[in-house]
């Protein structure tokens, strides 16, 4: 055996062959059964190549998939490093002025934006999510779906909505000063709705639902034995949550918390409308009023290894961990009934959220909605609903298989490089999407000019741009966007499922395509369905890479939305919300009932 | 095993290629054999439709529109010479500019556009027109204040003013092109010093759209705003903010200085553009009476055809002295307008 064989041989040997003594063992007795005279040796060296092989087609898959979902991310860095810079004057790029000018105000705005979102919308997920797996009170059942809703509401939306209400004209405030007689701005603080802390609690009241999800899903599939132990080795109900409940479901936290970070990090619309100057909106400053798209991709790329950095840290920390289910983790748990003020403190805290991040805003888009009906209402409305749903279905079901390839692909080869093929993967998430729009026309342009400029030279006739501009663009884009809140969910459900079920699968004659599909894909349904879920809204929500490369005449809910509320015309833009929350949400009931009903509770 | 694995492991990539390639191959299909012409637009497509529904009556030239905010000019660069579009329709001067620093567009050399647009319209070698003009004006407040008390863009600096101005972020491009405009005008020093002054007189911190700075007037948070003349107009037309609007008056500024600063919204020819005969047919058109009209009637702004009807409310605004520095001076300073506005700080 050659060095390099060895080599091979000893990356294709994971992690997984040294736990599959069993397997190895049945397959050894088979080999020597049908090749009877074979040494012992050569059958070994056989097995090893062919699972080498077996590695070699989802270590390719992994890869294969991994490039194409990030070649836009690649595309973001070419424009970072050799993009138009926009400088007229000998110029030394825009960063010295950056830095000296508003730089630091910009990172500092981002960090706070990201850490209130972070805890505010945390809180409201992590408590809303234990009381309502773990304690029987009014509204529970409704809450347990109900949750999820704000979640179809677009933050720019919540933000114009609140805006309205609390600002010194809105009925708020009116009702104060008519209350207690005030008749001036000067007469009385009332915090600014259009801030910081404002844009805080808008992306929080609409972000809550991702940590809300992933961690009922934990908390659900945490044994009850778990806690029944911490109990009887002497913690209260309190410190069992909070050294037991919550340490264990941490990953999937953290992949909430990670989701709602990075959105809120990427967030335009309310950023820009309540004037917080966070990072993003110096990426459009640099590239729009000083022409450095060169500039905005550099800012673009610092916004993004900040978030992998932060992920990446999460991640190290709990390196060593790593925890099973076994299937069985919910069934006999009984939730204790909660009385008297208890009950009435659960309620308030799952309704707050609920009430704030949905019922009312909602409420106040009806009442605009029919109030400017005659002026908003357009037959057109079915073909934009049509449009989102294709864009929304079409990109939730490809993210979903693609999702499912990479993690398993993870899980089969645990190889450093598969790994990486993994979170590079994820990166699209973590830049704003216009920027990422971008990035998806450059090699898809690239591609179809390259293409035409062949067919031209060889064969006289011209291809024109096949993908630019096409549907096919958007959802590629959204696809690249969405894969990372996919795989989060999907890694962490398939996490949970103990190897010896891929052990016994194989030893009963399964491959590693039939495992899959038959034992690990039913078993994770719950995580599946969650992850096309939150790709389907999310979907429905996204603009700025639907309007910079949607194909001719064509509208979707929220560019329709975009237009009216781009050019200050709210109420105009009211009825289409609405229509988005409702077709957001109906799929959002299904599947949340789908994924209660799925737990199979008694 | 290996095998099998290997292909379901194929097939399961050929699925997923093949439900990319179908999905494409679906979408790109082309459209019917009609005449037609592609723009690339800056401007909302609802705002521009009713023009383009009477040139299609007109002339039987259908009209596809792709309407974004950002980025239009980055994606007609990516196309390059495949590009679909043949018409670009802008709001502000700086998009304009860019696509001519970016050379995406061609010079128009037509006696109709040409006679129509007055030759400060006309982009240099007629690589853009400017269709319609929106001035920059001020608002101030009815109860508070004078008319002709605040008459001036110095006024914004002005220290008796503190505390009562109320702008929408500096780096809107409304804004930086008037910056842009008053560094041609009066150098660097003076438009930093004036920029510095505004935004010690802002009552709070820029936010908004221009109609909110109109709200803000009415709502007692400020006495004088600064926005675009047309968001009167249109709040004028609304039943809800007409009350907002009449709390606030109309005031053209330096009017005994160089003239209120216009910015226009504009339009130009891809230098690609796959239906020439037809894009010029709806440049004409959009240079036309007729669409000159409907931008004054539907939308408030100013026609740049001289010939052209203005709407009765504009003309119930008077008449003004428009700064006649040429539009090009204004893109040549915007950079360096966008750079100033970081420096002093105006958004903080």
């Amino acid at each position: 055996m050659t060095q390099g064989k060895r080599l091979l041989v000893k990356r294709g040997a994971s992690l997984e062959e040294e736990a599959c003594t069993a397997t190895s063992a049945t397959e050894l007795a088979l080999e020597r059964a049908t090749h009877g005279t074979s040494g012992a040796e050569d059958a070994a060296i056989r097995r090893r190549q062919r699972r080498l092989g077996t590695h070699m087609g989802w270590f390719a898959t992994a890869w294969g998939v991994a490039a194409l979902v990030v070649m836009p991310v690649l595309a973001v860095i070419w424009l970072a490093l050799f993009g138009d810079d926009g400088s007229d004057q000998a110029g030394d790029g825009i960063w010295p002025h950056l830095v000296s000018t508003v730089l630091p105000d910009y990172v500092m705005t981002s960090l706070a934006l990201v850490a209130g979102v972070a805890v505010l919308s945390g809180s409201m997920g992590v408590v809303s999510a234990w009381l309502t797996t773990m304690y029987q009170f009014p509204l529970r059942r409704t809450f347990e779906w109900s949750l999820l809703l704000p979640f179809a509401i677009p933050a720019n939306v919540i933000a114009y909505i609140y805006t309205d209400v609390f600002e010194y004209a809105g009925p708020f405030q009116g009702a104060l000063r008519a209350l207690f007689g005030w008749d001036s701005p000067q007469d009385y603080y009332f915090p600014e709705i259009r801030s910081l802390g404002g844009a805080i609690l808008m992306l929080s009241l609409v972000l809550f639902p991702y940590v809300f999800m992933l961690a009922r899903s934990a908390f659900l599939d945490q044994s009850p034995s778990l806690r029944d132990a911490s109990r009887t080795l002497g913690c209260n109900g309190w410190q069992s949550f909070w050294r037991v409940a919550l340490p264990s479901a941490r990953p999937a936290i953290a992949v909430g918390l990670a989701l709602a970070m990075m959105e809120a990090l990427n967030d335009f619309g309310t950023v820009d409308y309540f004037a917080v100057r966070s990072l993003t909106a110096g990426i459009f400053n640099v590239w729009l009023n000083m022409g450095s798209l060169r500039g905005a991709a550099q800012i673009a790329l610092c916004l993004m290894i900040f978030v992998v950095t932060l992920i990446w840290l999460e991640r190290h920390a709990r390196r060593r961990q790593r925890q099973f289910g076994k299937g069985d983790r919910y069934r006999r748990y009984r939730r204790p009934t909660l009385h008297g003020w208890r009950a009435g403190l659960a309620t308030l805290a799952c309704l707050l959220p609920l009430l704030f991040g949905f019922l009312l805003p909602v409420g106040l888009l009806t009442r605009h909605a029919i109030r400017y009906f005659e002026e908003s209402w357009t037959p057109d409305f079915a073909g934009y609903a049509l449009n989102s749903l294709m864009l929304s279905v079409s990109a939730a079901v490809l993210t979903l298989i693609i999702g499912v390839l990479l993690a398993y692909a993870k899980r089969l080869d645990r190889t450093a490089s598969v790994q990486q093929a993994l979170k590079l993967s994820s990166l699209g998430y973590a830049m704003p999407g216009a920027v990422l729009g971008l990035g998806v026309l450059v090699p898809l342009s690239g591609f179809d000019n390259a293409l035409d400029s062949f067919l031209r030279a060889n064969f006289g006739f011209s291809s024109g741009l096949l993908l630019t501009g096409t549907m096919g663009a958007i959802i590629i884009a959204y696809v690249v966007r969405f894969l990372a809140i996919a795989a989060g969910s999907i890694e962490s459900s398939l996490d949970k499922v103990t190897p010896s079920m891929d052990m016994a699968a194989r030893s009963l004659g399964e491959n590693t395509f039939s495992t899959l599909r038959r034992v690990h894909l039913p078993l994770i349904r719950p995580g599946l369905l969650t992850a096309a879920l939150v790709v389907f809204v999310d979907a429905m929500k996204e603009l700025p890479a639907t309007l910079l490369l949607r194909p001719f005449n064509f509208d979707t809910l929220a560019t329709h939305v975009y237009q009216y509320a781009s050019d200050e015309m709210l109420e105009q833009a009211a009825l289409p919300a609405l229509v988005i929350v409702v077709v957001g949400i109906l799929p959002v009931i299904v599947i949340s009932r789908t994924i209660v009903a799925s737990r199979s509770e008694s | 095993m290996t095998a099998v694995s290997m292909i379901s492991a194929s097939s399961a990539r050929k699925l997923l290629l093949s439900a990319l390639v179908g999905v494409t191959a679906v979408t790109a299909m082309p459209a019917q054999a009609q005449e037609e012409v592609n723009v690339y637009s800056y401007r909302q497509a609802y705002l521009i439709e009713p023009f383009l529904k009477e040139f299609t009556e007109e002339t039987g030239v259908k009209v596809n529109v792709v309407f974004a905010k950002q980025g239009l000019a980055e994606r007609l660069k990516r196309e390059g010479r495949n590009t679909p579009a043949d018409v670009l329709l802008t709001v502000d001067i700086g998009r304009l500019q860019e696509l001519v620093d970016e050379e995406l567009v061609k010079s128009v050399n037509d006696d109709v556009i040409e006679a129509n647009l007055p030759e400060q319209y006309h982009g240099p070698d007629n690589q853009w027109f400017g269709i319609t003009t929106r001035a920059r004006v001020l608002y101030t407040s009815v109860e508070r204040l004078e008319a002709g008390q605040v008459a001036s863009y110095d006024d914004l600096a002005d220290p008796s003013l503190k505390g009562r101005v109320c702008s929408r972020a500096g780096d809107h491009p409304y804004n930086v092109a008037l910056i842009a405009s008053r560094i041609a005008h009066n150098g660097e020093e003076a438009t930093r010093e004036w920029l510095e002054g505004f935004k010690d007189n802002l009552a709070r911190k820029p936010q908004g759209g221009d109609r909110d700075q109109i709200k803000a007037i009415r709502d007692n948070v400020c006495d004088v705003a600064i926005g675009n003349s047309y968001y009167y107009g249109k709040m004028l037309d609304n039943d809800e903010q007409r009350p907002w609007a009449e709390k606030a008056r109309i005031e053209f500024p330096d009017q005994n200085g160089v003239g209120t600063h216009m910015n226009i919204s504009g339009m130009a020819m891809t230098k690609y553009a796959p239906h020439e005969e037809n894009a010029l047919k709806l440049m004409r058109f959009l240079t036309e009476k007729t669409a000159q009209h409907m931008y004054a009637e539907v939308n408030f702004e100013y026609p740049a055809n001289p010939a052209a009807e203005s709407s009765e409310l504009l003309t119930s605004w008077g008449e003004f002295k428009q700064d006649d520095l040429s539009l090009t001076e204004v893109a040549k300073y915007r950079k360096r307008a966008a750079q100033m506005v970081n420096e002093v700080g105006f958004n903080q």
